[in-house]
């Protein structure tokens, strides 16, 4: 059982990792490829407050505000730089924070941060929270999907000058959908550092930033179901793939090149094709 | 003299960063794709360099042969992976090529085991002295040489030749190049032979001065040129040697100065960031 568990807490958190980068990048087409700085920023805060005796629960809040206040700032710099220029702004952004994380003792440095207690209410506990924060968190982007604000994202992730020309508000949405990213993000990095109860700069780096981005495009821009079931089977992958060990990051980078090539849409888009030809 | 001594250490370390970063340029000038896999190119150039000069005694052999090995590869990966998605989203392209990378290291771990290779016999290990007690190695001296040699050799290419004026006309359009006759996809195959090829001098050179190819030697290369591309503007040639420079200098200088707060990463990408808000378009327009 105790295998099952953790597997499981694995996913959820995944899933909110990929579901909180889908609001960018999905919904409002600002690519970040630095998204595991705010996975980060959420794990040291986290960590930080329960081992100063904080509970878990409490911890998540200011896991989330922080994120989402660095998110708001990085959104900022989303209002002056685009496309291509943003994803390689965001990738400086996550090398800054590992960079600065390596070198404050007081955050650990290059060890990092060890002995994180556990969650008060155990393993079961944990899946249970992070169950509900993924769940939460997915109705509201289900929600936001269809309220004003996501009919504001769409437009902006078609064609931004457009939007603007149309009299829709570009910087407050893009500001928006950073601000929600990130401070989702901070929830699930919080989570990941009471699960796993070890982090370090190694923890939040560019491959890191780079899984979870391939997990939103395999899935297929900005389909919520489609994003939650790939960042679940892949954060299940290398698990699955264990009887294979020296293979498994081969057959990995492989497989997600392969999804590329032959399905450019993604998950969604291959769904899409096969109802197509159903009927 | 100290100062003296970081300039040309970054001038080394900016000639390397400028001949991977400048493959990674040309592919993106002529496809719009940022070509991840690039640095798995660099590393197999490494590679190929210690085990040919290892088995025949002569560098500049091996240099020849991991080039041309490596541009035959890069022409095929385009052939494989980007020709299919030219027409599709950036970002498709871009994970697919992360995926690729991500195969290919895996690769050179199970090929060529997870300690690495050295030279049986490091060649150019020398060192000389400019002047006033300021030394370099050989192999810097090399280096430098080497990338000034190839990058005239590109610059007059590119001016001079049919094939760089055919090739800067594809680049600006793509459509009216082709209505005048030049063949598209010859000059894409052309790009690709000679963007690897590059990759693959610079792979041996880094060997020639740490000694050690190893199967993660590409991560650094892989995020540290899309930071010199997008600083250079994007496509522009120029703009990425200035880039390049300027980050190598930036980075041997920050270490020393600023290193306890940052480490050499985070100082290469806080001067991208801020350069990028005071120049949201990088230090160049695009050719």
């Amino acid at each position: 059982m105790a295998y099952e568990i953790i597997l499981l807490t694995t996913m959820a958190i995944m899933v909110l990792f990929a579901l909180s980068l889908n609001v960018i990048t999905g919904f409002c087409g600002q690519v970040s490829l630095g998204h595991a700085a705010f996975y980060g920023i959420g794990a040291y805060t986290g960590a930080m407050l329960t081992k100063a005796g904080w509970p878990l629960l409490a911890a998540l809040l200011p896991a989330a505000g922080l994120a989402g206040l660095i998110g708001f700032l990085v959104g900022l710099m989303s209002l002056r730089v685009r496309h291509d220029f943003l994803a390689i702004t965001t990738m400086g952004i996550a090398f800054l924070f590992v960079g600065f994380v390596r070198k404050q003792e007081w955050l650990g440095g290059e060890i990092g941060i060890s002995g994180i207690p556990a969650f008060a209410f155990g393993r079961v506990g944990l899946l249970v929270v992070a169950v509900v924060c993924t769940g939460l968190f997915a109705a509201v982007t289900i929600y936001l999907k269809r309220s004003w604000m996501g009919f504001g994202f769409d437009s902006i992730s078609d064609d931004e000058d457009t939007a603007r020309i149309l009299g829709i508000d570009v910087p407050r949405f893009k500001l928006w959908a950073f601000v929600i990213g990130t401070a989702g993000a901070g929830v699930a990095g919080a989570l990941y550092a009471h699960h796993v109860r070890y982090i370090g700069p190694d923890s939040f780096g560019f491959v890191e930033s780079v899984t979870v981005l391939a997990m939103v495009i395999i899935g297929g821009i900005g389909s919520i179901w489609a994003v939650a079931l790939a960042a679940a089977v892949l954060s299940a992958l290398p698990l699955w793939f264990q009887f294979v060990d020296d293979y498994k990051l081969l057959i990995y980078g492989l497989l997600v090149f392969a999804v590329m090539r032959f399905s450019p849409n993604g998950i969604a888009g291959a769904l899409q094709s096969l109802k197509r030809r159903a009927r | 003299m100290l100062a003296l001594d970081l300039l040309l250490q970054g001038i080394v370390q900016g000639a390397i960063y400028a001949l991977i970063a400048l493959g990674l340029t040309l592919i993106y000038g002529l496809l719009r794709i940022l070509h991840v896999a690039h640095a798995a190119l660099f590393t197999l150039g490494g590679y190929i360099g210690v085990i040919v000069t290892n088995q025949t005694g002569s560098l500049a052999f091996a240099l020849v042969v991991s080039m041309v090995l490596v541009g035959v590869l890069g022409i095929l990966i385009y052939r494989v992976a980007y020709k299919p998605l030219l027409g599709k989203s950036p970002l498709v392209a871009l994970i697919a090529s992360i995926g690729l990378f991500i195969a290919f290291e895996e690769g050179f771990r199970i090929v060529f085991g997870s300690y690495g290779l050295s030279f049986e016999d490091p060649p150019l290990r020398t060192q000389v002295d400019l002047g006033g007690g300021l030394l370099i190695s050989h192999s810097r001296l090399l280096i430098v040489g080497m990338a000034v040699v190839i990058l005239s050799i590109l610059a007059w290419l590119s001016t001079r030749t049919r094939t760089g004026i055919a090739w800067k006309a594809t680049v600006t359009d793509p459509q009216i190049a082709s209505s005048f006759g030049i063949n598209i996809e010859r000059v894409r195959y052309l790009n690709f032979f000679i963007g690897s090829a590059l990759a693959a001098a610079a792979g041996v050179m880094v060997v020639l001065l740490t000694n050690l190819v190893e199967p993660t030697m590409g991560a650094v290369a892989s995020y540290k040129a899309l930071a010199i591309i997008v600083l250079g503007g994007l496509g522009s040639v120029r703009g990425t040697l200035v880039a390049a420079l300027a980050i190598g200098i930036v980075e041997s200088f920050g270490t020393v100065y600023i290193g306890h707060i940052l480490d050499r990463d985070a100082l290469a990408f806080a001067f991208l960031v801020v350069a990028l808000m005071v120049r949201p378009q990088g230090l160049f327009k695009a050719d």
